[in-house]
């Protein structure tokens, strides 16, 4: 068993990770402010906002990875200017890849963090702002850290959702080995090719990687309840 | 001098209302706003602290904080505001809950000791009781020393002693902050022993407004004594109907004849008063 997992390349995880671990970085940045907003707007437009935000989660994988195939190519002229400007290609690459996630993935991260924004009692933040402190100041000092298990649940399920990204990654990032090969998809490819035992070790590894993880996120989540007890 | 002069349009429990509310208040005077649920009182202390908008005019000190082209956000008014829930921050300590608003540990230090509460300073809110809450968020609300304060029914989750020690401390602190009040509150005994004038608010208007005592004392011409209750049942004894009457929280029997009682209905409001004896008062 062992022999086997040494021989088999374990690269398509490591870029699976390494693809999560930067996509959910950058969205719990973006996120926070684009879920602070739409919980504390009261314009006409917010449900506009909600739903291009929610989008993601009902458009088939392939119709995403189709549009943002068009948009990032060379031939559109987002992707052009990227080229002829930076120098830096977006599709069939690592850089596209993050593009993708993060598009595919924002709602796993804004709906989380905007329920938990929601569910702090208005009278707290209106206390903090009567206090003196700005809007900003009120999201950093008061209502981030008072959304701790919101913030674990909005990372957490980002994460696991970038790692088992499928269609996105394949029509976005090709298939390139030690490029754009994750997970996923390189499971997808040895079922494929009917190398069944190579199927059952990647995706024994996931199962178990994503129980893991999980069991951390809902230990973690039963502490900070007892421990706030509760917001008051 | 508080100059208010506002009106905003309220959806409230019997439909549209208009709050209509023209103030003016003295400096460092203690106000007791009440009224029944719904008539505005809430809204008009949010009006005041920025946290709801409104048509009209506020100006406090000369200062405008509204009017057609001005509206000062909470952040610049400088108020303090105490909440009926407390409102306090769960993530921080009752220390830090007050140097939130303002870095001054001094001042910290000194109103958690005026208030008894300078062994829980490292303590979380949620690891205290109701009384222990609403006395930080007190405390919280001195800290920008502000020039005036707004309370919304800031005891009436609390049980009655606590109350009465409470009371104290607001007072003593609106004595030593030199602020000027305005607290909503239910309780006349509360009004009256906080309050150097009351104002009662009906259907978004002002109804009553003067010295705590020619709003608050209910006797009428030469009544010794009278209370407002509610009639919960009437029973027949013999000849006699009794009216079993809720007063506050107490239970009172009246004798009733035929006549009076095929008038009244159980839930009726009712005043119970007397003339002809003087009540006696004892120490319990």
């Amino acid at each position: 068993m062992f022999e086997i997992l040494a021989t088999m390349p374990l690269t398509p995880f490591v870029i699976s990770f390494k693809l999560a671990g930067i996509t959910t970085a950058i969205l719990l940045f973006c996120s926070t402010f684009i879920a602070w907003y739409l919980s504390q707007s009261r314009s006409r437009f917010k449900p506009v906002f909600e739903s291009i935000t929610a989008l993601p989660i009902v458009l088939p994988p392939s119709v995403i990875g189709f549009y943002i195939l068009i948009l990032l190519s060379h031939n559109s002229p987002l992707g052009a200017f990227m080229k002829e400007v930076f120098g830096i290609k977006m599709v069939f690459n690592f850089t596209g890849l993050i593009i993708a996630s993060c598009i595919y993935s924002l709602p796993f991260m804004v709906q989380p963090l905007q329920s938990g924004f929601e569910a702090l009692p208005k009278n707290m933040l209106e206390a903090s702002y009567i206090a003196g402190k700005s809007k900003l100041s009120t999201l950093f000092r008061v209502a981030l850290p008072n959304i701790k298990p919101s913030m674990m649940t909005a990372v957490v399920i980002t994460f696991a959702h970038t790692v088992g990204e499928f269609g996105v990654v394949l029509m976005v990032g090709g298939s390139i080995p030690n490029q754009t090969k994750t997970a996923s998809v390189a499971i997808y490819e040895m079922v494929e090719i009917m190398n069944y035992q190579g199927a059952h070790i990647y995706s024994g590894i996931m199962v178990l990687i994503s129980f893991c993880v999980l069991l951390l996120v809902y230990i973690f989540n039963r502490k900070q309840n007892s421990h706030l007890g509760g917001l008051s | 001098m508080i100059e208010i002069s506002i009106e905003k349009e309220l959806l409230g429990s019997l439909g549209k209302m208009d709050l209509c509310v023209d103030l003016q208040i003295e400096k460092q005077s203690f106000v007791a706003l009440s009224g029944q649920s719904g008539s505005g009182k809430t809204t008009l202390l949010r009006i005041l602290a920025g946290l709801e908008k409104a048509k009209g005019r506020i100006s406090v000190d000369q200062e405008v904080w509204l009017d057609q082209n001005v509206y000062r956000v909470p952040q610049k008014r400088g108020i303090g505001f105490v909440f009926q829930d407390y409102a306090l921050f769960p993530n921080m300590s009752v220390l830090e809950n007050l140097l939130f608003v303002k870095k001054d540990k001094v001042l910290a230090e000194q109103l958690l000791e005026m208030t008894e509460l300078g062994e829980l300073a490292h303590r979380k809110p949620a690891t205290l009781s109701g009384g222990q809450k609403q006395r930080v968020s007190l405390c919280r609300a001195m800290m920008n020393r502000p020039k005036l304060l707004l309370m919304d029914e800031p005891l009436s989750a609390l049980d009655p002693s606590m109350r009465t020690k409470l009371q104290h401390e607001i007072l003593s602190l609106h004595k030593a902050f030199e602020t000027t009040t305005i607290m909503v509150s239910h309780d006349p005994s509360e009004m009256y022993k906080l309050s150097s004038r009351v104002v009662v608010l009906s259907q978004g208007k002002i109804v009553q407004d003067g010295d705590a005592k020619s709003v608050l004392l209910r006797t009428q011409g030469s009544q010794k004594f009278s209370f407002e209750g509610e009639l919960l049942d009437i029973v027949k004894v013999d000849v006699i109907y009794v009216a079993i009457v809720a007063i506050g929280q107490q239970i009172v029997e009246v004798v009733l004849d035929e006549g009076e009682a095929q008038n009244l209905r159980a839930g009726d409001t009712v005043n119970i008063g007397t003339k002809a004896f003087a009540p006696i008062l004892h120490k319990k």
